[in-house]
This record gives structure tokens, sequence and C-alpha cells, in this order.
């Protein structure tokens, strides 16, 4: 058994914690309070940290990450900064020195009760570091400053206190970061290698392999073992609902799960890559997801959370299984015994039922090309800004001679697992693409599904939801309409209002 | 010598734009909170509850043995512990360990451990056998099985029922409303030691650190002088502080008189949500008449508050409630029956306003109804509503500066543009048949002091130290508010020094005395009236020292920015202080404020409960998606009096923060309870921030525009100002009744639009839909069948 560290703000602290023990209490108990508790399961953002994270290579990343979910063992090696690290506050005989998000936050009214503060600062920090952040022509915008800030950043963070408004105003009021700022400089070196981490504690043991074979030669011996990616839905569950596992494997940093791979015939997306990282990684050209990535859950959450974790959780409300399943997506299942490919639309079998067997790890998601040219995702919740789905629809169609050559939707929300809405589509294809088809297509998809009633909503508005949900397509995505473009270059447009 | 509450010195640091005085505290992480003590504190036990499964049962057995073998469990609390009473209410219904569980999730003992860990599996091992009883659960079943409980009340003037006769139209209708869970993102805690000589010292997260002292002493069989509450600050208050706190803090200090040992008790999110009470949800029915002009001749109305398994705050939100209903309008004949439901949920209890909100929004919600029907736009059918000069609400108090209300809404709706706006979304939504604009303005008369009497009044204790540092302390907590912020400032300004010669000690009961809680947006009114009459004391001695050092008069002396000058000549700050002590003159003093010409008969609901009314005004727009229900609150604009700021940063603050917080109780905040008849029934089905959404920055309008009236002193409250904290929050109003209006252009001129509350998209979903169908049968010139508003709005005209 190695011994762990964490580098807390510049200085490596030894961490002999249980594996049940979050970084957040961690912290606390180290005596960095400055991270809070709110909600114990990455709502809120309360527990904001930054984490130095691979960027491009030889390069670092702040990156923003809720402290309650991730063990602290996970960070093993790993260099973590909390709201203390950025700025210190006034000390006897000694005014604040503070970082520059902080202060703007400060002047600004940006904390009330203070208590969701550090993670807001934190949250903020990330991006004020963004390397892409630079300025926009023109105002600022409700979801972007003049200064390049993405509003999206803080997705992820809950005030009860301010109304937010001061708080936008003090992310828009930011320049960019000093040279000499200490953070700034880090970003020019590699960030941390993942540590070969193995610790055994009474209540349970927490392995991280630097290696695909010794994780997957472990998931043999232990089938039962929890993975481990970015925590956002095991941290949840040892949060909530207490869940201790006897083993925990920590998958995240394995470079054969990192992978983003482009070519003629589909994109290869490591199944432990964070959403960010793919989001950053696809810049756009999968319209799609492009689309999927700002309603997913929040930046802190898409920071951790991963496809492979997404989809291997097999909640039926996931947002990411409808759109992998209108865009045809295969998985990439890897076991001691070698690779088998397994098409989405085949893999959930049942309420968290999937054929993933024993042994057997979701290593990547392979979206097949040419994608389809009109595409939408409509993700029906109450709050725009994270928060889970009611009803996930995602559409994927191509037009030919005006008329549907093929059609696959994805639902989420409706049944105990993410499904194709089948009748829908045979109901489109080989129709024209009018009102008529999209109107009577519309009525069958409201009956597609067994929606049930819920907290979130009732089961009349998800079916309601699902056939406005083709008005709504064909409204924004009829004949007439603009084709979306993608990055690939792998589209043949035609003249005659076909799609190829 | 004390002068005038309102009348301000020249260059006074109140009115100042200034930071919260914890600012660089909290953005750095250093600002300490309750729970962040435990680290700090050696040898703590941690705490954990055994929550009942059941919404209504007997506890007919209850087995600690097994926990105790868990591994670090120290000892279980139940009722046989209690030294003094088992009770931690104010009227002797809340026992601290209950015999019989009043609703899902009751916590019938608590486990003490080394850790949280052992804590929890030490809950887990405990045995309760449990007796299933019948459960009432929501208002409809109350209402229906007259499940009720403390005292009926009746605000009226007049005679209803002429008012209506004398109508020439008529309206009646029925408004079912939900709650709100504070969510304030610090959760309840509590850390409790014994000190020596057996003195018990908690600290606490609450907002009445006198009344978690009572209730310490109360269970514990102590008296007052025995127990200290302090409270550092709080993550968060909104009301969900003011009673809550009282029993944790009750089960800490007990566990550390049994054990010894520090104990800690603090709430996670899930224990928060499912344990402590929320603002009441509400039931109204109503009877309303206008004339021809759409002046309101006449009200009768019953509103039911669910109070969930005790009485709690409950009867004090109802009469706030009832005296709120009227909201910023006249009604001559009037008549509000007021009722508590008991139901098998938390106990229901103060949130920000009140009981005014809820009181409010029927009003707002029947003149948005039926504002079509009567042919007029709703911003004419309030605005010829509104209070004039010289009237009185129903229970019988002159609505002092009622021109205000005028006032704030024509500078609103100028600011606003509100005229041309309403012409652009007029052409816009002619030309988008999926996406439609709503406006609206709706106006806030809150009535500020506290309804019983009795709380209003406050205290504090300022020090001057020899080297002319000031300390101050008063009775009042911070919870975000601002509130030591403007303290400062009033201390600085009754002294005539800089803000930084000011310090603020953390509130404790060893320091000042019996305090009201911080509630009501009293804070400020009370403890500035105690802390500026302990400097003026103090400022006053002073003088006398320095009128003689300068060879003037006492009253020729003025001290401002840290410099007392008389006559020709001038001296610092500390030297007079210096000199000052050096004669033996007292440097500290005790103050005391108390409100003065209130009175309140609370059983015939009459007098004059208020010091004045803040009024405010909004004008808020929204676009609506016709496919999803979903909505974008595209631009406010607030107009908000707060009399001549104390402080406008923290006003500005105050005003945003309340308003957003309002428009997440109307349009988004959604409490769900398992009301079936299964196992988990009474359970809260939103129990956890990824269930229960609060704001983020998606509900936070593109726009958002705040002013303080200008030249706005109140002559009754400190230095001019008013209070801030309640009122903001029902300017959401404005967004509800902006969501009605956009609904409407969905469907034919006239359409009377049922928004169900909280309007969440799938609520806005159905009123688009009713509006459509309206639409399409109007278009087929078919007789109209009744449409869903009219199984509420019955036309008896």
């Amino acid at each position: 058994m190695g011994s762990s560290s964490i580098i807390v703000n510049g200085t490596p602290r030894a961490c002999a914690a249980s594996p049940h023990v979050s970084l957040l209490d961690w912290l606390r108990e180290q005596g960095w309070t400055g991270a809070k508790e709110g909600c114990a399961e990455g709502e809120c953002g309360a527990c904001a940290v930054l984490v130095a994270r691979p960027d491009v290579p030889g390069q670092t990343r702040w990156t923003s990450v809720n402290a309650c979910l991730p063990p602290a063992l996970a960070l093993d090696g790993q260099e973590v900064v909390t709201s203390e690290g950025l700025g210190a506050g006034p000390t006897p005989g000694q005014g604040a020195e503070l970082h520059p998000v902080q202060r703007e936050m400060a002047d600004r009214g940006g904390s009330q009760c203070g208590y969701c503060t550090p993670g807001f600062v934190c949250a903020m920090a990330a991006e004020f570091y963004r390397p892409e952040r630079a300025p926009q022509a023109g105002p600022d915008s409700p979801e972007c400053g003049a200064n390049g800030f993405d509003l999206h950043a803080l997705s992820g963070n809950l005030c009860r206190c301010t109304g937010y408004r001061p708080i936008r105003d003090a992310a828009y009021a930011l320049g960019d970061p000093d040279p000499a700022d200490p953070l700034t400089a880090r970003r020019e070196h590699a960030a941390p290698m993942a540590a070969a981490t193995a610790v055994r504690e009474r209540d349970g043991q927490f392995v991280r392999p630097t290696e695909l074979a010794t994780l997957l030669s472990l998931l043999a011996d232990s089938p039962d073992a929890v993975l481990l990616a970015g925590a956002t839905d095991a941290g949840v569950e040892r949060n909530l609902r207490h869940t201790r596992s006897p083993l925990v494997l920590a998958i995240d940093r394995l470079e054969e799960l990192r992978t983003l791979v482009v070519d003629e015939g589909m994109v290869e997306i490591g199944a432990a890559l964070t959403l960010s990282e793919i989001e950053r990684g696809l810049a756009g050209r999968v319209p799609l997801l492009a689309d999927l990535f700002p309603q997913f859950a929040s930046r802190l959450i898409r920071n951790a959370a991963t496809l492979g974790g997404n989809l291997g959780t097999g909640s039926p409300i996931g947002d990411a299984a409808p759109v992998l399943l209108a865009l045809d997506a295969d998985l990439v299942l890897a076991s001691a015994a070698g690779e088998r490919e397994v098409p989405l639309a085949e893999y959930s079998t049942g309420y968290r039922q999937s054929v993933r067997r024993a042994g057997e790890l979701i290593r990547a998601v392979r979206v097949p090309l040419p994608l389809a040219p009109r595409t939408a995702f409509y993700k029906i919740a109450k709050r725009r800004f994270d928060d889970i789905s009611s009803v996930a629809v995602a559409i994927a169609m191509t037009l030919e001679g005006g008329v549907v050559e093929s059609v696959r939707i994805g639902l989420g929300g409706v049944a105990a697992t993410p499904v194709r809405a089948l009748a829908t589509e045979q109901a489109l294809v080989g129709q024209a693409w009018d009102l008529t088809t999209a109107t009577r297509a519309a009525e069958v998809m409201g009956n597609e599904g067994t929606p049930l009633d819920d907290h979130r909503a009732s089961a009349r508005y998800r079916s309601a939801m699902l056939k406005q949900a083709l008005l709504r397509f064909f409204d924004e995505q009829g004949p007439t309409k603009p084709l979306q473009k993608d990055g690939f270059g792998l589209r043949n447009h035609s003249e005659n209002g076909g799609d190829r | 010598m004390s002068t005038p509450l309102a009348q301000r010195p020249p260059q006074p640091a109140v009115g100042q734009a200034v930071a919260h005085e914890s600012a660089d505290l909290h953005v750095t992480g250093a600002a300490l909170y309750t729970d962040d003590l435990v680290g700090r504190t050696p040898g703590v036990l941690h705490a954990w509850p055994v929550q009942a499964p059941h919404a209504h049962a007997s506890v007919t057995a209850l087995d600690t043995a097994p926990a105790l073998t868990v591994p670090g469990v120290v000892r279980v609390l139940t009722a046989a512990d209690v030294p003094g009473t088992n009770d931690a209410g104010i009227r002797d219904d809340e026992p601290l360990f209950p015999a019989e569980v009043m609703y899902h999730g009751h916590a019938v003992c608590w486990v003490l451990a080394e850790t949280l860990e052992s804590a929890r599996l030490g809950a887990e091992a405990v045995a309760v056998t449990y007796e299933p009883l019948p459960s009432v659960l929501t208002l409809t079943e109350a209402i229906a099985q007259e499940s009720f409980q403390g005292a009926h009340r009746t605000v009226s003037r007049g005679d209803a029922d002429a008012g209506l006769a004398r109508s020439t139209r008529r309206f009646s209708g029925e408004f079912e409303f939900g709650g709100q869970e504070h969510f304030y993102l610090e959760t309840q805690a509590a850390l409790a030691l014994v000190d020596e000589g057996g003195q018990v010292f908690v600290q606490s997260s609450t907002q009445h650190p006198t009344e978690t002292q009572e209730i310490v002493a109360h269970v514990l069989g102590l008296r007052s002088h025995e127990v200290t509450v302090q409270c550092l600050r709080m993550g968060g208050g909104f009301g969900g502080k003011e009673m809550q706190p009282h029993g944790l803090a009750a089960v800490a200090a007990l566990g550390s008189v049994l054990t010894g040992r520090p104990v800690r008790v603090r709430l996670n999110r899930t224990q928060d949500i499912t344990m402590t009470g929320k603002r009441h949800p509400f039931h109204a029915t109503w009877e309303v008449g206008f004339d021809g002009q759409g002046h309101l001749q006449g009200l009768r109305a019953t509103l039911t508050s669910d109070g969930g398994w005790s009485l709690d705050l409950s009867e004090a939100v109802l009469a706030r409630a009832l005296c709120h209903v009227d909201n910023a309008y006249f009604v001559p004949d009037i008549e509000v029956h007021g009722r508590i439901a008991q139901t098998h949920k938390t106990s229901q209890t103060a949130f920000r306003g009140f009981g005014g909100p809820q009181g409010m929004l029927v009003m707002e919600d029947l003149l948005g109804r039926c504002a079509p029907a009567l042919g007029l736009d709703p911003g004419e059918l309030r605005a010829r509503n509104l209070y004039q000069p010289g009237q009185s609400t129903p229970y019988g108090q002159p609505v002092r500066h009622a021109e205000r209300l005028r006032l704030v809404i024509d500078e609103v709706s100028s600011r606003a543009d509100l005229a041309t706006r309403h012409t652009e979304i007029a052409a816009h939504n002619a030309n988008s048949p999926h996406h439609k604009r709503g406006i609206a303005c709706t106006p806030v008369k809150f009535g500020i002091s506290f309804n019983l009497t009795a709380f209003n009044q406050a205290g504090a204790l300022v020090h001057v130290y020899k080297d002319g540092s000031v300390l101050i302390n008063h009775g009042g907590t911070e919870m975000g508010q601002g509130l030591h912020t403007k303290m400062r400032q009033v201390a600085a300004t009754a002294l005539g020094l800089p803000l930084s010669a000011i310090r603020l000690a953390p509130t404790r009961t060893d320091k000042v005395p019996n305090t009201s809680a911080t509630a009501a947006s009293s804070g400020s009114d009370l403890n500035g009236g105690a802390v500026k009459d302990a400097c003026e004391q103090i400022r006053d001695r002073l003088a006398v020292v320095a009128a003689d050092l300068l060879g003037v008069d006492p009253g020729q002396v003025a001290i401002s920015d840290g410099t007392v000058s008389g006559g020709e000549g001038s001296m610092p700050w500390g030297q007079v202080v210096r000199e000052a002590y050096l004669r033996r003159v007292q440097l500290f003093a005790a103050g005391y404020y108390r409100t003065e010409g209130l009175h309140w008969d609370v059983t015939r609901m009459q007098g004059e409960p208020f010091k004045y009314f803040a009024y405010g005004a909004a004008v808020s727009e929204v676009e609506v998606d016709g496919f999803t229900g979903a909505y974008r609150l595209l631009r406010a604009d607030i107009v908000h009096d707060v009399g001549d700021s104390l402080s406008p940063l923290v006003d500005i603050g105050q005003i945003e923060g309340g308003f957003v917080q309002g428009v997440g109780w109307l349009t988004l905040e959604e409490l769900r309870w398992d009301t079936s008849e299964g196992e988990g029934r009474g359970r809260l089905t939103t129990q956890a921030a990824s269930t229960y959404k609060l704001p983020s920055f998606s509900e936070l309008p593109a726009e958002l525009n705040v002013h303080l009236l200008e030249r706005a002193t109140e002559d009754g409250a400190v230095y001019g100002s008013k209070a801030v904290g309640e009122p903001p929050l029902m300017l959401a109003f404005s967004v509800r009744e902006a969501l009605r209006q956009a609904v409407a252009a969905f469907g034919p001129a006239g359409h009377m639009v049922d928004l169900g509350c909280p309007s969440t998209p799938e609520a806005v979903f159905w009123a688009v839909e009713a509006a459509r169908a309206a639409g399409r049968v109007d278009s087929r010139r078919v007789d109209r069948p009744a449409p869903k508003a009219l199984a509420d709005i019955r036309m008896v005209d």
C-alpha cells in the first residue's frame, strides 16, 4: 500500500482517507473549510474547487469540479486549489489579498450570505483562466460577456441570496490573467500524471491501475467492483444512498479510454473522456452532440462526467443516450477476453440493465459517419440550466427529394430504458416531409413509450412533449429550412431540396 | 441628547454603497459558519437522526441497544434522557423525541458517535416499531376532514355581501398554490459544549438566538442565564432559521450535557428538506365584485393554509396573509376568513414575506384572471384600484404615503418603456405563432413591523476602547442580508467616525439579551435604532469632555470622520476618548429601541400593526414557447421604496435576490409529496437539489434594472430608511402575470387564463393548450363551451 498525497494550494498533504471519504470532507478535515457542502450531489457547486487537469500536450487546464463527488483518493498525486489558495482573507494586522475574481465578487456585491461564494469563486476562476477565453466583439450578452466569459461556466453553482446579477457583472468585468500569476504560469506545464494508487482500508479498497490490462484483470476477478470515472453518479450514490463499495476501480485516467479519433467512417470517443474534453475535441463537428453539451448538467459536472459513466449507469433519463441513439452509435465493450462492438440500440435490456457482461467495461463510443444533416436535441425540463430531463428527444433525419429517406429518433424519460421511437420513424420514412406527415407522425410520437407520473412531470405532459417535439422539429427543420453544417465535410448537398 | 430618528448628519456613513462587511472573508473562504468550527474543536461527537418512515404512526417500541454495538457509537438520545421538558416548540406541541410520528421523516431519536459514519450506522441499527395511523396530506383532504389547528381569524370591513350585491360584474374562483423550501445553502447546524460550571454554550445557525437559548434551557431544565447561544453568521436563513434551529440546538446541547463532550448536529440536505418546515401552501376560494368601471366593490374569501403537523408560527403567518390580501388595492367591503389546516407534513414556518406573499398572490391572481372578462388591460384594472391617500386597509390602518403606489408604477413604467413595448410585443406576437411574449406590471405594498407588538424592540451594546476603537454588538443576526454592514454604517454615522473604526462582534445572547428574531424585515429598523441610541449616549458624554477641552458648549461639538471639533478648535477622536477615560467617563453603553405607535387587536384583527408600508413595482417581460410551455425572462425593471437607503449596494442586492427568489416560488420551485396510499405515503419526493429546483442563472432576467425610489425619507425609521428584506419578493408577481399575458396571446381576445402555481413549464403548457383550444372553438364560430377556467371562475352576473 503506497502512501497517497494531494497538493492543496501548493503544499503536499498526505491523504490517509477511507475510499469513501469525499474530497470535500477530506479538505474540510484538513482545515480547508472554504469549500462547503450544500447538497452533496453535485447540484449546487458550493464545494467547487480547481484541479490541474491535462490540456493539450504539455499544458495544464485549471478545471472546476465539485469536491463533494470524487473520493479524496481519486486525487492522489493531483493538484487542488481552493478559494483559500486563490487569495487570503484579512489576518491580524494585514488586509486581505484578493485574487482578481475575488476582488470583483467582493466589490460588486457578489456575496451575501457568502456560503456559496467560495464555490462560485473557483468556478469563475476556471473560466478566468480558460485559455480560449477571448474578448468578443460587441457588448455583453445574457450568456457571454464581452470579455469572452461563458456564463455556462457557472451553470452548476446555485446562489439563494443574490439573484445572480452581481455575480454575472463580476464575471463579465474580469480582465485577462496576469502572466506572472502563478496559476497562469502553471498552465504552461504538463498536468500531474495519474498516480498508481492502491489503498486498502477497513471499509473498502481503492485502486487506480495505470494500464488497461491490469484494470481488466482486476475487473475479471471482481466483476462487482465500482468503476469510477468522474464520480458524478458514484459520488451521489455514496453521499445520498450511502453505498459503500468494497472495491472502487478508478478508470478515468486510462489512456485507452481517452481516445478521440475521427476517420472517414466514424468518430471514436473514449468512454473516460469528460464531456468537456469531448466538447472541446469535437469543436462542434457533431452538431447533435454540440446541441447536447450545454444542456447536459452543468460545467462542473461536464468537467468530470463521461459518456462511459452516463451510459454505464443505464439511467433511462441520461441525456447522452437519446442523442447517441439518434446518431446510431455503437459501444465498444472491453474485457480481459477482448473487445466487442454492440449497437447502443441493443445495449439496454431493462431498467438499469444492459448486455454488458461481468468483467466488461465500456471502452469507447463510436458514431458512424456521415452524419444525418437534419438534427435536433430537445430537452424538456423545469429549469433551463442544470436540470434533469422530464423528456429528452433527439432526432436525426435525412431527406432525399423532399422525402424522408431515413430518420432516427432517440427518447429519454419515457420508458425504463432510453428507446428509439420506432413507430414514429416508420411513419416518417418514405413520406414527403410536409406538415401533413409531420402532424400525423407527431400523433404517433405522442404514443411512444410508457411515460410515468412523477415529481418532474405528469405522464400526460411527457406524451404531449413527444408529440410537440416532432411539430417543433418540423417548424425548425422543415423542407425549406437551411441545413446544419457539420465539421467533417462529408455531406453531399444537392439542389433539389434533398440532403444528399 | 438623541437626534430625531430619521435625521442624518452631514456626510453620513449611511447611504454609502459599501460592500458586505464580510465580503473579503466570503470570497476567500475564510468566513466561518457554524459547521466550520467542528474541525477546530477537539473531541466532537456527531449526531444522526433516526427518521420515521411513516406519515403518521405511534412508536410502540424503541430499542437503542443494537446501535450501541456499532463501533464508535457513544450514546443514543431518547425522551428518557430529557432532564427538562421534552418539547422543542413554543407552545408545548413539538416533542423533541416524539412518541407519535407526525410526518414522514420525523426524528424519533438521535445517535451520537465518534464519526458521522458511525452515527449513521448506529441510526440504521436502532430498532423502532411503528403502528401506522391514518394520515392527512393534502389541503383538499384536510378541508374535507376539517383537520384544522389554531384559531380561525377574519379580517373584515363594511359588508362584503352588500359590496358584492352592488357589483355589476361578479366572479368566483378557487386557487391552490404551493409552498417553498428555503434551501438556504448552509443547512441547519449547531455545535454545543459545556463550559465550566455547567454553563452551556451553543453555536447555532439561528435567526433567533434568544429563542434558541430559551428552548435549550427549557429542554435541559436550566435557567436562561445558564445557556449562551452565539451565531457567527448564517449561510442564508429566509425565515427557515427563525424556529427550526431550536430543537436541533437542544439535541446538541442535551448530548453535550450527557456526554461532557462537544456535540455537533448538522443536517445534510436530505435531512434538512425532509425535517424542517417550509413556506405554507395555501388554498383560497373567493368571490369578487366590480362596478362597471372595474373598481373593486366587494370581496369575500377564505384562505386555508397548510400548517403541517404543528402550529409553529402558522397563526402569525396566517394573520399576515389576511392583512395582505388587499395588496395595493382598496376594497370597500371585504371579509376574508383564515384557517390553518393540520396535515402530516413538516411544520410549515416563516419564509420571507411570512404569509404576505400568499395573501397578495390571491389578489394578483384574481385580478389577472378577471381583467379579460372586464374588457380591461390587467395593468389598467390594477391602476384603477390602487389605494388613494386617505384610505385605510381593511384592518383599519391608514395607508400612509399611498401616493407612492402610483409614483412607483409610473416611474417603473417609464423606465421600462412599458407603452412602447406593449406595442412591440403585440407586433411580435402577431407574427410568431409558436413563441409569444407577455409583459406585466404589478405593485407591492407590504406592512413593516412584527404583527405581535412586543417583538418590536431591540437592544445593542457598544464599546469604545481606550484607543478609540469601537466594537458593537446588537441583537440581530447576519444571514447575508447585510444587517451587520448597515449596523456598522449606523454606528459610524452616529459616532462621526470612519467605517474602519467600527468592528462588529458576532451575535451572542450574553451580550444583548431578550432579542427578537431577525425577521419580518425589521432587523435594521430595530437594531439600527438600538445601535444609534447606544452610540449617541457615548457621543453625548464625549461631547461634554470635548467641550471642556475645546472651551465651547457641548452643543457646539461636532464629530465627523474621526475629528472632534467645536468653535475654532479640533482634536482627534482618540484624544478625546483617552481624556474621557482619565476623567472616568463611561465609554460603553447599552442601547434600546422600540417602535412607537403600534397597536393590534389579534382577536378582532384590527389596529395599526405596521409602522409603515414599503412600496415597489416591477415590470417583467417573458417569452413562452408554445411547444413546451418553457419560457425565458427577458427583462425586468424594478422601482422600489427603501426610504433613504442605509446601504444602497446591500439594498439593491436584497431587491434583486428577493425578486429572483419570488420568481422561483411562483414559477419553478415545486414541492411534491407522495400522496398515494402506498408505503411511501407522506414522503417528500422532491428532497434534493436534483429534484427540487431553485433558480439558477437561467432564471436571471437577461436584463435586470433596479432603481431605488428617490426622495423617499421615512420619518419613522432609523436615518430615514425602510426595511427591504421581504417586500421585493413579491415584485415577482409581475413575472407570473407576464406569463399569463403571454399565454393569453395563444388564445382569442378576452380569453381568461387560469394558470397553475408554481407556473412551471408544464403548468404554462396546459394553460397554452387551453388558450389554443378556446381559439379553435372561436374560429369555427361554435358556441364557446365552458373552458377550464370556468370550472374555477363561475360568472354569476
